[in-house]
């Protein structure tokens, strides 16, 4: 066990950032090829006032009509993301790693909000996956997938849960955790998850195609 | 292999070869864009675009109204199957893109990500084209704008005869009233849409007679004067850059300063918004400012170069009809509100309104596509009636023909006992005439 840790966070997680963060890179740059051939409208109308307004009415709660329309959602919706990033940027152990791997590290937060922050999570995980089953308009859409990837979303966060609060068996939970973790990573750039990276240019375009050119709010 | 399933397999295959696979592959790659992958890739699926969608609302919140779902099941499915798809399948996503979506655009503003789905629909819609596949309504049109310029095969002739006639009348009201045409560095070419001169020439008389006595400099050009671009709805890309670049050319041609677009709302989409990139413009510019009479009409009003006689203004409860094309999507919500307000005295807004108005039911072709289409459009415009309804107005304004269309029919579905009108009807019923324009015959009688 101990081996295959070390492996996982060793090799493997190397591996893992280097699949994400390539891999958004490639998509990147293949997008921005494609869009100089064929977006020409992208760039016609640029006006990066709009692109910001359009970025961040839509990262804060209930700062866009439709998050108005469905508040408890936004809600759900918001927390949800605060926490998928905050949690696994700011969690005092993984800085600790980081720390030890290179003598740098980002800021931590103390582990009780870690802690918070990782049921909110969890519980948000379980709202949105039973919103997927529940709402019609939701469950049209929704393939396996869409299931999928709330779970897998949600594992990491779960194990590390029971992981520190030693829970079941500390070892393979320490495992499982580092596994869907690094799933999860390698999993961004080739699925809708990539909307981490792409959402910020969607909501530009849309920012300068209703902003710019109409003075249209799209929030 | 039973003889009913070779007759299956044999029906099956001959339909299949209806479809021109090839065609769809090109069109689907040259679509290919950042833009398309991007929105196809990332859709979430989260529902929350279902509630903006009219057709949702008006069909007991149908989930397969949502504005994700027509794409997905649409465009989605087309690059999923790399364009090999059947007959079936074609007149299935025919009758998504035009009977379920008016491409107005509002549920891009409900989507977290911003996704263009309007967008993606006219995609679908110009796929379905070049299988031959359009409502009938819409072909006609396509047949007469390829023969004559304009949607309704009016002749240049009966055109400018129909203006004469026109400026001939309304001189009789108002001294001097003339309709200029293919005047060489008017201020304004007034385009309009064809249903004007065919069916309803007084509108080009009312809109005559304010600009004279505005003292406006304009004119009307003898060829592409129909602003209207329903190729665009039609899914014929060729056809409708080639009607913007007639209106283009003739006013590059005349050496205007400005287009002006009649109270036609997908008309200003087309020549301000869309028209540079049918045409081909890289640069996704016109090549003379294209003005709506919204934003001249408010001018005018504004600047007191039309005064309103304050008897003439309007009583009666007042509501204001946003056209998706000209307030969503051509941005004048405020100078269509600014305008009302100098006319009427009991204005009364819609909820919701301005960029966040619904369609009337009535856009993105549908009027056009004609009697097959009517009881969608009536069961889909439930939610413009309700909302007409709510305000308890008895004048509804539409400064877009298709709006007008469709509130009238609604009018008459519904029982809302309005009456609509064109701010063109308003402002030359209710403008002062200065006495140097009033008739000679007026003067004797004074």
């Amino acid at each position: 066990m101990n081996n295959l840790y070390n492996f996982l966070t060793g090799p493997a997680l190397w591996f893992s950032f280097a699949v994400f963060l390539v891999g958004l890179l490639v998509r990147l740059v293949f997008l921005f090829g494609l869009s100089r051939e064929r977006d020409r409208v992208f760039y016609n109308h640029i006006d990066w006032r709009w692109a910001f307004r359009s970025i961040w009415h839509w990262l804060i709660p209930w700062g866009s009509a439709s998050m108005r329309l469905q508040p408890f959602f936004s809600l759900v919706f918001f927390v949800f993301h605060v926490g998928l990033l905050a949690v696994p940027l700011f969690l005092s152990a993984h800085n600790m790693l980081w720390d030890e791997a290179f003598g740098l590290s980002l800021w931590s937060m103390p582990d009780v909000i870690a802690d918070i922050l990782t049921v909110l999570v969890i519980l948000c995980a379980i709202f949105l996956f039973v919103r997927r089953l529940a709402r019609a308009e939701v469950r049209i859409l929704s393939g396996i997938w869409d299931y999928c990837i709330i779970l897998i979303s949600a594992a990491p966060f779960v194990t590390g849960f029971l992981a520190y609060h030693q829970l079941l068996d500390y070892d393979l939970m320490m495992v499982l955790h580092v596994i869907t973790g690094e799933l999860l990573l390698i999993l961004i750039p080739f699925t809708k998850l990539g909307h981490m990276m792409l959402f910020f240019f969607t909501r530009s375009f849309i920012g300068f195609e209703m902003g710019t050119r109409r003075g249209a709010r799209s929030w | 292999m039973s003889t009913n399933e070779q007759a299956a397999v044999k029906a099956a295959t001959e339909t299949e070869n209806k479809v021109n696979t090839k065609k769809i592959r090109e069109i689907l790659d040259a679509n290919n864009g950042a833009r398309i992958r991007t929105w196809l890739s990332i859709c979430a699926r989260c529902g929350l675009c279902a509630e903006s969608c009219f057709f949702y609302l008006a069909h007991n919140k149908d989930p397969k109204l949502s504005p994700a779902y027509k794409f997905k099941n649409t465009l989605g499915e087309l690059y999923r199957r790399k364009g090999y798809v059947d007959w079936t399948f074609l007149k299935k996503c025919a009758d998504i893109a035009w009977g379920e979506c008016t491409t107005c655009k509002r549920c891009s503003m409900y989507c977290p990500f911003g996704i263009d789905i309007a967008t993606m629909i006219a995609t679908v819609r110009a796929i379905l084209f070049s299988q031959g596949i359009a409502p009938e309504g819409l072909m006609r049109t396509v047949v007469n704008y390829r023969e004559t310029g304009n949607q309704m095969g009016m002749s240049s002739e009966d055109f400018i005869e129909t203006c004469e006639w026109m400026a001939e009348e309304s001189s009789e009201e108002i001294r001097g009233v003339t309709i200029p045409i293919d005047k060489k560095g008017a201020k304004y070419m007034y385009t309009v849409n064809p249903r004007e001169p065919m069916f309803y020439p007084q509108d080009l008389a009312m809109a005559a007679k304010i600009f004279t006595v505005a003292g406006e400099d304009w004119t009307m050009p003898s060829t592409g004067w129909d602003c209207t671009n329903l190729p665009m709805f039609a899914g014929d890309k060729a056809l409708a850059g080639q009607v913007v670049r007639n209106m283009y050319d003739k006013a590059v041609e005349l050496g205007v300063k400005n287009i002006l677009i009649t109270e036609c709302g997908h008309a200003f989409r087309s020549a301000l918004f869309e028209g540079p990139y049918l045409a081909g413009y890289q640069d996704g510019k016109t090549p003379v400012p294209v003005i709506h009479s919204v934003q001249l009409l408010y001018e005018y009003v504004r600047d007191g170069r039309i005064k309103i006689d304050p008897a003439k203004r309007i009583k009666e409860p007042v509501t204001y009809q946003d056209p998706c094309n000209v307030s969503r999507n051509g941005g004048l919500w405020e100078e269509g509100r600014k305008l009302v307000a100098y006319l009427a005295e009991d204005f009364r807004d819609m909820t919701p309104n301005r960029e966040h108005n619904h369609c009337c039911g009535g856009g993105g072709g549908f009027i056009p596509m004609g009697p097959e289409y009517k009881a969608r459009r009536m069961a889909s415009g439930r939610i413009k009636a309700e909302q007409i309804k709510a305000t308890g107005a008895k004048i509804v304004i539409a400064p877009c023909h298709n709006c007008f269309d469709q509130l009238g029919d609604l009018n008459k579905e519904y029982k809302l006992g309005v009456k609509i009108l064109s701010l063109k009807e308003i402002i030359s019923e209710a403008m002062i005439v200065p006495d140097n324009l009033k008739p000679e015959e007026a003067d004797e009688e004074a």
